[in-house]
């Protein structure tokens, strides 16, 4: 059989359709993320199976098996890497740190952790202060296929002098390879990071407050978002964060542009860190 | 015709190839273009500010949700991904690298041409990889006029040519004679 012609397009229509699908029967809603984004990986997805339109591929989807964890996997955010802007890092060190240490006991909750790098990053950054004893760590993504290899804490050995750099760079106070053990062409990370981390899954966008927290750490997530959606999710954040908690977000996603700016005070302006005020505007 | 802004994809020697056709953009040159500049992931965001001393338009580095607004110019930040939504807004990811590269030319191209249509000019410049070709096609797929540095005047031929190579560009132009020829196809 020839294969289709290569598709350059979707129509809005028929992409909405497609969501408004997946939404109804699977349950994950991408209704609201970035359309130029989702097309793209969309038309990338049809033109790779060799399909000629979007409603073949919304056939195989529905009615066959493993087509939906392909979507899936295209439309979860899964690119992440260990102090990814090393500037964050050492203002959390800095900003941060000083005030959590003032708790007996303090909850952090990584949303969105994809495939656990930050997760493992600030959980060195903790073990280095000496807060992470008494910490309890929430990572948490709606793929349950990124969070098991979180779990696993294993990467490959190629990114690691690009981590270590990083590392450095996040104002890292050991040796970085102290903390993990290479293994042909990967590195696993040592066991007692995991200690107090709980891996669960949870979608930004159709759950709610699971716990009411310190911190809250969410990069590169929101970027995804369109406007409407990024206000439910920081409003989610302020609903889980305690008076006085930080919320860290990406280099590029700003708080105040959002429904929620008048309830912080800003920590960090280029590398995004705020504070919930401990007395609320209203 | 009229075309309503311009996507211009440059890597290896391409601040001064950037240099050369900004400067030579009249203060009164309103078509919004939005660039992609190979980075250094962990570079900062100096092209911006060096681009906008030295030019009548406003060059800044795009924010995500940002609508695009005439005479100004836009460039992606290092290590993300620049889209064009079509509601004429930039967005931006953290996708995969495509071609080695975060920004990636070719998905700023595929997505401004779907955005765009026939109202779009895309542009290649001077480089050492291929990113950039798969959007030129994309752009004629959708009837946009593109264009290549010549390989010649190209400080580095490779991405030039690549784009040449995939019979979809329609004007190859030196260097020198990029902007005036904007300026006569958008004025």
């Amino acid at each position: 059989m020839q294969s289709p012609e290569r598709q350059t397009n979707i129509q809005n229509h028929e992409l909405e359709l497609f969501l408004e699908l997946i939404y109804r029967v699977f349950g994950y809603d991408f209704r609201n993320y970035n359309k130029a984004h989702v097309k793209r990986r969309i038309l990338h997805r049809i033109n790779n199976l060799e399909l000629g339109s979007i409603s073949e591929l919304q056939h195989k989807v529905l009615h066959e098996a493993g087509y939906f964890d392909l979507i899936l996997r295209d439309l979860s955010i899964n690119v992440t890497e260990m102090y990814r802007d090393p500037g964050f890092y050492k203002s959390m060190r800095e900003e941060v740190i000083p005030i959590l240490r003032t708790y007996p006991y303090i909850k952090i909750w990584h949303a969105g952790c994809a495939t656990g790098e930050e997760v493992y990053s600030f959980a060195i950054l903790l073990q280095e202060e000496g807060l992470y004893e008494r910490a309890q760590i929430y990572a948490t993504d709606f793929n349950q296929i990124v969070l098991e290899i979180a779990k696993k804490a294993i990467y490959p050995v190629s990114k690691i002098k690009e981590y270590t750099r990083n590392y450095q760079e996040s104002g890292g106070k050991k040796s970085f390879s102290d903390y993990y053990v290479a293994r042909y062409d990967s590195v696993i990370f040592d066991q007692s990071l995991k200690k107090n981390i709980v891996f669960a899954e949870h979608n930004l966008v159709t759950d709610s407050v699971f716990a009411e927290v310190n911190l809250i750490i969410c990069r590169n997530v929101l970027i995804y978002f369109n406007k409407e959606l990024q206000n439910k999710v920081v409003r989610l954040f302020t609903e889980s964060l305690i008076k006085g908690g930080f919320l860290g977000l990406g280099s590029k996603e700003n708080l105040m542009f959002t429904d929620v700016f008048d309830q912080y005070q800003t920590i960090d302006l280029k590398e995004k860190i705020y504070k919930k005020l401990v007395i609320t505007k209203k | 015709m009229g075309f309503d802004a311009i996507v211009i994809g440059s890597s290896a020697g391409g601040l001064n190839a950037l240099k050369t056709i900004i400067t030579g953009l009249p203060h009164n040159f309103s078509t919004p273009i939005i660039l992609t500049q190979h980075l250094s992931p962990h570079s900062d965001s100096y092209i911006a500010e060096f681009l906008n001393q030295l030019s009548h338009l406003t060059i800044k580095e795009a924010d995500g949700g940002e609508k695009i607004m005439p005479s100004h110019v836009y460039i992606a930040p290092p290590n993300f991904h620049l889209l064009v939504e079509e509601d004429f807004t930039l967005n931006l990811t953290v996708d995969e690298k495509i071609n080695y590269s975060r920004p990636s030319i070719d998905i700023l191209f595929e997505t401004a041409a779907i955005a765009y249509k026939n109202k779009l000019i895309g542009i290649i410049l001077t480089g050492a990889n291929n990113d950039g070709s798969n959007g030129i096609i994309q752009i004629k797929t959708f009837d946009g006029f593109t264009i290549a540095q010549s390989p010649e005047s190209a400080e580095v031929a490779v991405m030039p040519r690549s784009a040449i190579e995939t019979g979809h560009i329609d004007k190859i132009l030196p260097l020198q004679e990029i902007a005036a020829f904007l300026v006569s196809l958008c004025c």
